[in-house]
C-alpha cells in the first residue's frame, strides 16, 4: 500500500494513473468505508450528543453538582430536581451531566497517557531491539501477571489520597504493557522492509524513522486499540469508583453516583438517581466500542469491505 | 514438545519470583509500619526502637524480604494488622473456598451458554438468531459488570423475590441436597454477573471457531461421503472447534479473579474480594499482599495450564 501511495504523489503523470482520475488516497478509502458502517455512524452520533450534553451542563440545569441540601435528602423527583437529590441532598441531573465530564475525561486522558507511555516504549523496544526490548518486555510481562483491577488497587492502598491527576496515572502506568506489545509486533515485521532499510541508508536519524516510517505504518492497530481502550477506562473508572477507591466525593463521576446504590434503602427506593447514570455509562462505552469496530474495518487495507 | 513444556515450567517459576518482588516492593512503599496508629504516644523511642529491633525492620530490605518470602514457603503468611493478632491463613480459608465456588459456577455458567449458542449461531449465520446473540453479546461486553448486578438486585431479588440479593446461605442450619441447592440459589445471580463478559466473548469465539471449521475441507469431504449434518457437527467440527476455546478457559481464570473483586462488592459476597476491599480500605498489608499473591499466582497457573495446553493440542506451536 504504501508503494501505491508514494507513486501517486511522485508521478501523477504516469498514463497509467490519469486513467485512473477516481483514485482515492487511503485517508478518503478508510473514511468512505467507515461512514458506510451504519453502527460506527450512529456510534458517532450518540456520542456526539453525550459530549455535547455534559460541555454545554450549565445551559441543561442550573443546580449545582456538589452543592447538598440537607432538606432534599434522598428526595424523589420534582420539577426543579428531575432525577432527585442523592443522599446528601445533591441534584441527580446536575451530578449525572457534571459527571459525566469527569468520567469522559478521565477516560479520555488515561487513554491519551497510555498512548504516550505506550507507543514511546513500544517503538524503542521494536526498533532498537537487543537488550532494551528484553528489559522493556520483562516489565511488561511483570506488570500482566496480575489482573489489572488487583494490582491498580494495591497501588491504590499505598496513596494517601487519590485525585483525578494520580487516578490518571495509575491507570497509565498499570496498562501500558498491551499497547507497548502490539506496537512492538507490528514494529518487528516493519523492520525488516526495504523502504526502512533505504531510509537508514540514506541516513535518516532513528527519531526520524519511527516518526515518518514507522507510527504511520502502525496507525491503524493504534488508533483502534487507543478507541477501545478508552472504553475500557470509563467502565474501569466506574468500577473503581463504586467500591470507593476511584475519585472520591463530593466530585460526581458516573460511577461514584451508582456506588450510592450500595446502600440497599437507595437500590430499593431511588432507581431513578442510579440508574440513569448507569445507563449512560452503558450507552458511551457501547458507542465507543460501535467506532472502535468501525475503524477496526475501514484502517485495515485487507479489508475487502468497500 | 515436552522441551517446550519444560521451558515453559521454567519460565513460570522466575515470573513466581517477580511477583513476590513487586508485591513487597509495593507494600514497602507504603507509609507507615506495623506499629502506626497502635503506638500509645506515651511509650518511650527507646522501646520503640528496640521493638522494631526485635521484629527485624531495622534490617536491610533485601534481608527483610528474604525473610518474609521464607516464611510464606512455610505457609506463615503473618497476622492480620486490623482483626487483631487473627492469622492471615484463618481469615483466608472461608473466604477462598467461597470465591472458588462463585468462580467455578460462573465458569461453568460461561460454557454452558456460550457453546451451544455460539454453535448455533456459526450454523445458521447471518439469520435472525445469530444477529440477536451478536447484539447481545456487544451489549455484554458495554455494560459494567457492577451495574448489570445492580440491575439484577433490583429485579430479581427486590421486585419478583426470586434470588436472594446477598450472602451464601440463607439458614446455617440447612444439610445435605437442600444445603447445596440453597448455596446454587445463592449464586445463580452473582455467578451470571461474574460470569457475563466472558459468555459475550466466548460465544463470539465459539461462533468464528466453528465457522472457521466449517469451511475446512475435510468438512466438505465427510459431506460428501454422505455423512448426516449431525456426525459432521457433532463429531468433526465440535473436537476442532472446541480445542482452542478449551484451553483458553485457562486465559479466563485470572479475568474471573480480577472481576470476582467487583462482584463480591456487589453482592457482599464474603470472599476473597470483599476481603481485598476491606483491606485496602483499612489499610491492612498483611492481608493486601497475600491476596494479590494468590490472585497472581492462579493467574499465572492459568496461563501456564493455557499455553501448555495449546501446545499440546496444537504441534505448530513451538517456544522460540
Amino acid at each position: 500500500m504504501e508503494l501505491k501511495q508514494q507513486t501517486i504523489e511522485t508521478e501523477p503523470n504516469l498514463p497509467l494513473k490519469v486513467e485512473n482520475k477516481k483514485s482515492k488516497t487511503p485517508g478518503q478509502i478508510a473514511l468512505g468505508r467507515f461512514l458506510k458502517n451504519k453502527l460506527a455512524v450512529l456510534g458517532v452520533i450518540v456520542l456526539t450528543i453525550i459530549i455535547l450534553a455534559v460541555i454545554f451542563a450549565p445551559l441543561i440545569t442550573d443546580q449545582s453538582p456538589t452543592k447538598s441540601n440537607l432538606l432534599l435528602v434522598e428526595r424523589g423527583p420534582s420539577a426543579d430536581h428531575p432525577l432527585g437529590n442523592d443522599g446528601s441532598g445533591r441534584d441527580n441531573l446536575a451530578r449525572l451531566l457534571y459527571g459525566g465530564r469527569i468520567s469522559l475525561i478521565v477516560g479520555f486522558s488515561a487513554m491519551v497517557c497510555t498512548l504516550v507511555i505506550g507507543v514511546l516504549l513500544g517503538s524503542i523496544a521494536g526498533y532498537y531491539g537487543g537488550i532494551v526490548d528484553a528489559i522493556i518486555m520483562r516489565i511488561a510481562d511483570i506488570i500482566m501477571m496480575l489482573p489489572f483491577i488487583v494490582i491498580a488497587l494495591t497501588v491504590v492502598s499505598i496513596m494517601p489520597k487519590v485525585s483525578i491527576g494520580s487516578f490518571v496515572a495509575i491507570i497509565a502506568i498499570t496498562s501500558w504493557p498491551n499497547l507497548t506489545r502490539i506496537i512492538r509486533g507490528t514494529y518487528l515485521s516493519l523492520r525488516e522492509q526495504e523502504f526502512v532499510q533505504g531510509a537508514k541508508a540514506i541516513g535518516a536519524s532513528d527519531f526520524r524513522i519511527i516518526f515518518k516510517h514507522f507510527i504511520p505504518n502502525a496507525i491503524g492497530p493504534i488508533v483502534v486499540n487507543a478507541t477501545l481502550m478508552m472504553a475500557t477506562y470509563i467502565i474501569i473508572e466506574s468500577a473503581m469508583s463504586f467500591i470507593g477507591f476511584g475519585i472520591p466525593q463530593p466530585t460526581p463521576t458516573w460511577g461514584n453516583m451508582i456506588s450510592e446504590a450500595q446502600s440497599i434503602r437507595i437500590l430499593r427506593n431511588s432507581p431513578e438517581a442510579w440508574i440513569p447514570p448507569g445507563l449512560c455509562i452503558f450507552v458511551t462505552v457501547l458507542c465507543i466500542n460501535f467506532i472502535g469496530d468501525g475503524l477496526r474495518d475501514a484502517l485495515d487495507p485487507k479489508s475487502n469491505k468497500r | 514438545m515436552y522441551k517446550y513444556i519444560i521451558r515453559r515450567v521454567l519460565v513460570f517459576i522466575p515470573m513466581l519470583f517477580a511477583l513476590t518482588v513487586i508485591v513487597f516492593g509495593l507494600m514497602q512503599a507504603a507509609p507507615g509500619d506495623p506499629f502506626t496508629g497502635k503506638l500509645d504516644p506515651n511509650v518511650d523511642p527507646e522501646v520503640y526502637e528496640q521493638q522494631k529491633e526485635a521484629l527485624g525492620l531495622n534490617d536491610p530490605i533485601y534481608v527483610q524480604y528474604f525473610r518474609w518470602l521464607g516464611n510464606m514457603l512455610q505457609g506463615d503468611f503473618g497476622e492480620s494488622i486490623v482483626y487483631k493478632g487473627r492469622e492471615v491463613t484463618d481469615l483466608l480459608e472461608s473466604r477462598v473456598s467461597n470465591t472458588l465456588t462463585l468462580g467455578t459456577f460462573s465458569l461453568f455458567i460461561t460454557i454452558l451458554f456460550s457453546i451451544p449458542i455460539g454453535i448455533y449461531s456459526a450454523r445458521k449465520p447471518y439469520s435472525i438468531l445469530d444477529y440477536t446473540v451478536t447484539t447481545f453479546s456487544f451489549f455484554g461486553l458495554a455494560i459494567p459488570s457492577f451495574f448489570f448486578g445492580l440491575v439484577a438486585i433490583y429485579f430479581f431479588a427486590i421486585q419478583l423475590g426470586w434470588f436472594p440479593s446477598q450472602g451464601t446461605v440463607s439458614s446455617p442450619n440447612l444439610q445435605g441436597a437442600e444445603l447445596f441447592w440453597d448455596k446454587i440459589h445463592h449464586l445463580i445471580l452473582p455467578g451470571l454477573t461474574l460470569g457475563l463478559g466472558g459468555m459475550a466473548t466466548y460465544t463470539r469465539y465459539m461462533r468464528s471457531e466453528v465457522l472457521d471449521v466449517l469451511s475446512g475441507d475435510y468438512i466438505r469431504t465427510a459431506r460428501a461421503k454422505g455423512m448426516t449434518e449431525n456426525t459432521v457437527l457433532y463429531k468433526h467440527t465440535l473436537r476442532n472447534a472446541l480445542i482452542p476455546i478449551v484451553t483458553l478457559l485457562g486465559f479466563e481464570i485470572g479475568a474471573i479473579l480480577g472481576g470476582a473483586i467487583i462482584t463480591e462488592g456487589v453482592y457482599q459476597y464474603p470472599g476473597l474480594g470483599t476481603l481485598f476491599i476491606n483491606s485496602i480500605s483499612s489499610k491492612d498489608y498483611p492481608v493486601i499482599m497475600v491476596i494479590a499473591l494468590m490472585i497472581g499466582f492462579f493467574t499465572l497457573l492459568g496461563n501456564l495450564l493455557a499455553d501448555i495446553g495449546y501446545s499440546l493440542v496444537d504441534p505448530r506451536i513451538r517456544y522460540e
